[in-house]
């Protein structure tokens, strides 16, 4: 696709050579661990183009969007709420943060033990490699965990238009309502920056868009609770990826496709891995494309993965907004309450995401959990002890991993992870 | 009916044949070098077998060289302890790049685990670049630690920072059998803490080539108040375990 688009990216201020290297290493990439798996559903096809056309035909897309006078908003977080960036007529798209980039750069802004997810948003920065970033009109950080926010004050200066979004960290009335006060605050900068007012029928219409994305989802969620597993958790992880780049409707009616097609395989039996092949749950941290370390190796263990409990799967994606609000105001706070049910690990304490991770495991008939963190991600890593331990307790076997997005530990973790599947056999 | 295990480890690779009654009928021994798989087949040529299984960290190399079946260290160290001494429930290896704390259920399986990440702290390899500064032979490197008369503690576990702390010591005047020790206590403090996330009470069966470490023994039985139980050839007990488990297979 390069030459096509070498213009493009130029105009948008790419390092060309940098770029060039990045897409060839996640085109290889894909190739190994996409490409190269058995028993893939069709459907994977539209993925597949979405992927080899990431960084061309999507980013031309969203240059035409703004040619119609469309504003593009990027975002790190599931928190930042696409129903307001929609109904104010602007574009959210999920900014690049899942692969190690210019890390020399990186590491004179940012301490050495930040973390992976961090170092890579500074990177793809730094390098000049992100078109979504170049590309758009706002770019919202929020106050998550420590690192990011702190963070967030030396990306201000490298970012033009960065808006930080302030987010509690108890679930309380004081905390709802900051979190009320933030997504206020946050409709009205998308309404000055679009000069669009967002009227009750807009809100209501992008309500019902990223709901139908959502409910796709969970309708392929759900498809995975079968055995055999109609589609890989390498496919499945790919398609919550690719919820934050594409088209929401035509996301949605390629979800809701490929999910046709896995409804005939899972009632002809037909898998992505034979039957009874392990069933694992990846539980914590969020895997931002291209960070398919984990997945890779447990599905070329033998293993399947049945669920994401992260950000980039269900943590995000689970619980609809409620529709039935006829004011601007009502559709606001219902808002509000499906964004507060989020069970981020910033909260404290945060009891429901033990108990959604033990409900996956039921549903998607899990024999076990790995808990995968990115190291120096503090509020995910200290969760994950008493969540070992409260999963032991259920008998649910449960690996623990720290690791980030570089390569030098794969050996080992191949060791941990195959003596994983060993004990679930 | 032989059945044969192969360990091939970052330091060497170790043959174990075991009998249709899975006592050991042969072993054998050899540096892994540079390329680990010709040396593997100088090991197999000229034994024969019905059946073998690899396991280390070069078993995904073997299994593509010879279409063999593959098992971790971590459950075949299992399997090979259990056969020494049935009884004993939580099994500690510490190889030459790595080390694990294996706790299995009545049954044998393995029930948790946790091995080191990413750097060579806690295993072989750090006494190994420790005793070349103090300038002691590996081999008996554990006898000379035994010998210490005093306490000394050294706080990195790292074995790059490891390794200036010790330079700075011995500048210091300290004994080298002094340090020797502290080093094996740094070791010990490493491990006893990845065996008290898997198990609680019990024996130990201690495994790997560092089990024939006299003070590694002494040291950890005294920090864990735990009994240390070493089979005989501890090195071979992942080969052993694979040997077994390629007869377990039907």
């Amino acid at each position: 696709m390069s030459e096509d688009y070498k213009s493009m990216w130029l105009h948008l201020g790419l390092d060309l050579a940098a770029h060039d290297v990045l897409l060839g290493i996640l085109g290889k990439a894909y190739q190994d661990i996409f490409l190269s798996q058995n028993n893939r559903p069709e459907g994977m096809g539209y993925f597949d183009f979405v992927m080899s056309e990431v960084h061309g035909l999507r980013i031309k897309e969203l240059i035409d969007e703004k040619k119609s006078g469309r504003k593009i908003i990027g975002s790190y977080c599931v928190f930042v709420p696409e129903e307001i960036v929609l109904a104010a007529s602007a574009t959210l798209v999920g900014l690049c943060s899942g692969a190690d980039f210019a890390m020399e750069e990186v590491e004179k802004l940012l301490p050495r033990n930040t973390c992976a997810l961090i170092k890579s948003s500074f990177g793809f920065k730094l390098g000049k490699v992100c078109p979504y970033l170049e590309n758009a009109d706002m770019v919202v950080g929020e106050n998550t965990c420590d690192g990011k926010k702190k963070a967030y004050e030396s990306l201000n200066s490298m970012v033009k238009n960065l808006y930080v979004m302030d987010l509690p960290q108890v679930k309380s009335a004081q905390g709802r309502a900051l979190l009320k006060t933030e997504y206020d605050r946050f409709k009205k900068s998308v309404e000055e920056l679009t000069g669009i007012s967002i009227t009750a029928g807009s809100l209501k219409q992008a309500i019902r868009t990223v709901n139908a994305k959502r409910a796709a989802i969970h309708r392929l969620s759900s498809l995975r609770k079968a055995d055999p597993a109609p589609i890989s958790g390498l496919d499945a992880l790919l398609a919550n990826q690719v919820f934050f780049y594409d088209n929401p409707a035509r996301f949605t009616a390629s979800v809701n496709k490929i999910c046709d097609e896995l409804e005939k395989r899972v009632k002809e039996k037909k898998g992505a891995f034979p039957e009874k092949s392990p069933r694992i749950l990846v539980s914590c941290c969020p895997q931002a494309v291209p960070n398919w370390k984990l997945p890779f190796i447990v599905e070329t263990s033998g293993a399947v993965i049945v669920g994401e409990e992260s950000c980039v799967g269900e943590r995000g994606t689970r619980n609809l907004t409620d529709e039935s609000g006829q004011t601007v105001e009502e559709m606001m706070d219902a808002i509000v309450d499906r964004y507060f049910k989020v069970d981020c690990a910033i909260f404290t304490p945060n009891p429901d995401r033990l108990d959604h991770i033990q409900e996956m495991v039921k549903s998607y008939r899990a024999d076990g959990v790995i808990h995968y963190g990115l190291q120096f991600c503090q509020p995910y890593l200290i969760e994950s002890m008493p969540i070992e331990k409260a999963l032991e307790e259920e008998n649910i076997p449960c690996l623990r991993i720290e690791t980030d997005y570089s390569m030098e530990d794969v050996g080992q973790l191949k060791t941990r992870i195959e003596a994983f599947i060993e004990q679930l056999r | 009916m032989r059945f044969a295990g192969i360990d091939i480890g970052s330091r060497t690779i170790k043959l174990v044949m075991v009998d249709d009654k899975g006592q050991i009928a042969l072993s054998l021994q050899t540096d892994t070098g540079f390329d680990p798989i010709a040396e593997a087949s100088k090991l197999i040529n000229g034994v024969s077998y019905h059946r073998i299984m690899a396991t280390g960290y070069g078993r995904n190399l073997f299994e593509i060289s010879f279409d063999a079946p593959t098992v971790t260290e971590i459950k075949a160290h299992a399997r090979g302890a259990r056969a020494f001494f049935p009884d004993v429930r939580t099994v500690l290896d510490i190889g030459g790049q790595d080390s694990k704390a294996i706790s299995m259920l009545a049954n044998g399986r393995v029930k948790k685990f946790e091995m080191n990440d990413r750097c060579a702290a806690g295993t072989g390899k750090f006494l190994e670049i420790m005793a070349r500064t103090l300038g002691f032979d590996i081999e008996n490197f554990g006898e000379e630690a035994l010998l210490a008369e005093n306490d000394l503690n050294i706080s990195s576990m790292c074995t790059v920072f490891a390794e200036s702390e010790v330079t700075s010591l011995i500048a210091r005047g300290r004994s080298p059998r002094d340090i020797a020790r502290g080093l094996h206590a740094s070791v010990v403090r490493r491990v006893a803490g990845m065996i008290s996330r898997v198990s609680s009470e019990g024996d130990i069966v201690f495994t790997g080539g560092v089990a024939r470490n006299p003070c590694m023994r002494a040291l950890l039985s005294e920090k864990l108040t735990r009994n240390v139980l070493v089979p005989q050839d501890p090195q071979l007990v992942g080969a052993f375990g694979a040997a077994l488990l390629a007869g377990d297979i039907s």
